[in-house]
């Protein structure tokens, strides 16, 4: 075994390991620090496919970005770990049915000796200094430069369909507006008075 | 004259080498932590008209390792009630993600230990992942105060991270790279300090040098561990060498990011002046130019509040960083651009 199979079956081990306790660790939390590992063996199962930017993204977008917003929201539930059991036998089905699709898609390319799929041309191999990043940066931006901005713009709609869903103003909010805070000199709030220092004694 | 060690080594030599370089890394950078904590007390000492440690060693300089020795020998204690399993992985994880990064760094124009192509994004990655350290450590401890602090360090660490990148973004137009020696390399000319990128991304360096401030949780944007409002944030539960990895991987974040802005804009190993060498010594001298900055900020700024901290963030920096990369793009493409044309 070489040493790269030997890094990819170790990785393959590990993301399956912890994809595992993601749907069998009793507490969310554990489940979303088991997606995070899993997360970051795909990224090096990537590393390993010569897809360096695709896994650095995946490190940076799923696990710097998502899974801690997701983490969040888990920690701030208060949950009965109890009475979310209570449900499992009833989605039994359904999830078989999920299951089941999921290992004949994992069937037609595992099994790939029997549909042909082996017939595609092998990826030739790519130089020392290849860069990964240029080449899907040239792509992107030139080739499927619509589709990209396409896909840029409905990201936006989202966000603002997200913030202007979940965005209400309370009438009787305080906030403080900072350029007028910046704004205030001396004369608005202060005022010297000229006084003399002591009163005459009345002599009373 | 050590040509026998590689032959009695055989096939483990390159892994053998790897090591020996991780620990030519590792160890000076946690001596300058430990020295780094002693310059900190020292500055902000004589900024305050005090003289800081005195007493371990000539003039205080055992004293990093007096406070060491002291949390070494703590007891570690694991509060009632919290999840003992990521409790100890939180700080872990922290010294982890902070040690990780400094793979890619160049020290200077052959000494990097790993010349990868994504560098930067490496270390973008890396650093994002310190975030999980600060959050599991206020999830497991148990403690109100712990969780508090964590949710406030992570808000804060994801808002300065988006202004951060864009920053970052922008020296990646001007140099075309995303590896760090060539990022350093195109700085390089015939007008030493003029022609880094610190000048014509001048907007891009300040936002840089305030979100690596906020990144790190340094004051003045220390809210996640403010000892007058939560006692100390997320790790006010953690006891010696459990909080003694906070403690380092915090300045070991410090110097991690002086260090990006030393390579980002202020051209590395380059040396201001055409005329004098370049070497490793104008990279730390950069580096502790910038993590004086550091210590100047926090004896001079009182904290800022939280809300303050978001609204900088958010509709102020950020919006800088969009505006100043458009204007970096249209400025490349006219005869005015003078910092070498990015391939």
């Amino acid at each position: 075994m070489s040493f790269s199979s030997f890094v990819f079956y170790l990785f393959a081990l590990i993301l399956l390991g912890s994809a595992l306790r993601v749907i069998t660790a009793r507490n969310p939390v554990h489940c979303v620090l088991y997606l995070v590992l899993s997360f970051a063996s795909a990224a090096g199962l990537w590393v390993l496919l010569e897809a360096e930017f695709l896994a650095i993204a995946l490190v940076l977008v799923y696990v710097g970005a998502v899974m801690v917003l997701f983490l969040f929201v888990v920690m701030m539930l208060d949950i009965n770990i109890e009475r979310l059991r209570e449900g499992y036998w009833d989605y039994l089905v359904p999830a078989l049915a999920v299951a089941g699709v999921m290992v004949v898609e994992m069937l037609v390319v595992l099994g790939g000796r029997y549909f042909g799929l082996l017939e595609m041309p092998q990826p030739e191999a790519v130089a020392a200094g290849h860069s990964n990043t240029r080449d899907l940066g040239r792509v992107l931006y030139t080739f499927y430069a619509y589709p990209f901005e396409l896909a840029a713009v409905v990201l936006l709609v989202a966000i603002i369909a997200a913030i202007a869903l979940t965005l209400r103003s309370r009438k009787d909010t305080r906030y403080q507006n900072p350029s007028q805070q910046v704004g205030v000199r001396k004369a608005d709030r202060v005022r010297v008075l000229n006084m003399p220092s002591e009163k005459q004694a009345n002599g009373s | 004259m050590l040509q026998w060690i590689p032959q009695a080594l055989g096939p483990l030599w390159p892994a053998a080498l790897a090591l020996l370089k991780i620990i030519a890394i590792a160890l000076p950078l946690v001596v300058a932590v430990a020295y780094l904590t002693l310059l900190e007390r020292k500055v902000i000492g004589y900024m305050q008209i005090r003289i800081g440690p005195n007493r371990v060693g000539p003039g205080g300089l055992l004293q990093p390792f007096a406070d060491s020795l002291k949390l070494m020998f703590k007891e570690i204690i694991i509060p009632s009630g919290a999840d003992a399993v990521l409790f100890l992985l939180a700080p872990i994880i922290m010294i982890a993600s902070a040690m990780a990064a400094w793979a890619v760094i160049p020290f200077s124009a052959e000494m990097v230990l790993a010349d990868i192509n994504a560098g930067l994004l490496y270390i973008l990655a890396m650093t994002s992942m310190g975030v999980y350290g600060v959050i599991i450590a206020g999830w497991a401890s148990n403690s109100k105060y712990a969780f508090l602090g964590a949710l406030r360090s992570a808000a804060q660490i994801v808002a300065y991270e988006i202004a951060m990148g864009f920053a970052l973004v922008g020296v990646l137009m001007v140099s075309g790279s995303l590896n760090l020696s060539d990022i350093v390399r195109h700085q390089a000319g015939n007008f030493g300090a003029l022609g880094w990128n610190w000048i014509p991304l001048f907007p891009l360096f300040v936002v840089y040098i305030i979100s690596m401030v906020a990144e790190t949780n340094r004051a003045p944007f220390d809210v996640a561990e403010g000892e007058s409002e939560i006692v100390a944030g997320f790790h006010v539960e953690y006891s010696g060498m459990a909080f003694a990895l906070f403690f380092l991987a915090e300045y070991m974040n410090m110097i991690l990011v002086s260090t990006l802005c030393a390579l980002m804009f202020l051209g590395g190993w380059l040396s201001p002046l055409p005329f004098l060498p370049d070497g490793l010594v104008w990279l730390l001298a950069k580096v502790f130019l910038v993590l004086i900055l550091f210590l100047w900020f926090r004896a001079t700024f009182p904290r800022y509040r939280y809300d303050q901290i978001m609204r900088l963030g958010w509709k102020i920096l950020i919006p800088v960083t969009l505006v100043w990369i458009v204007v970096i793009g249209l400025w490349m493409q006219t005869p005015f651009w003078l910092w070498g044309g990015a391939t």
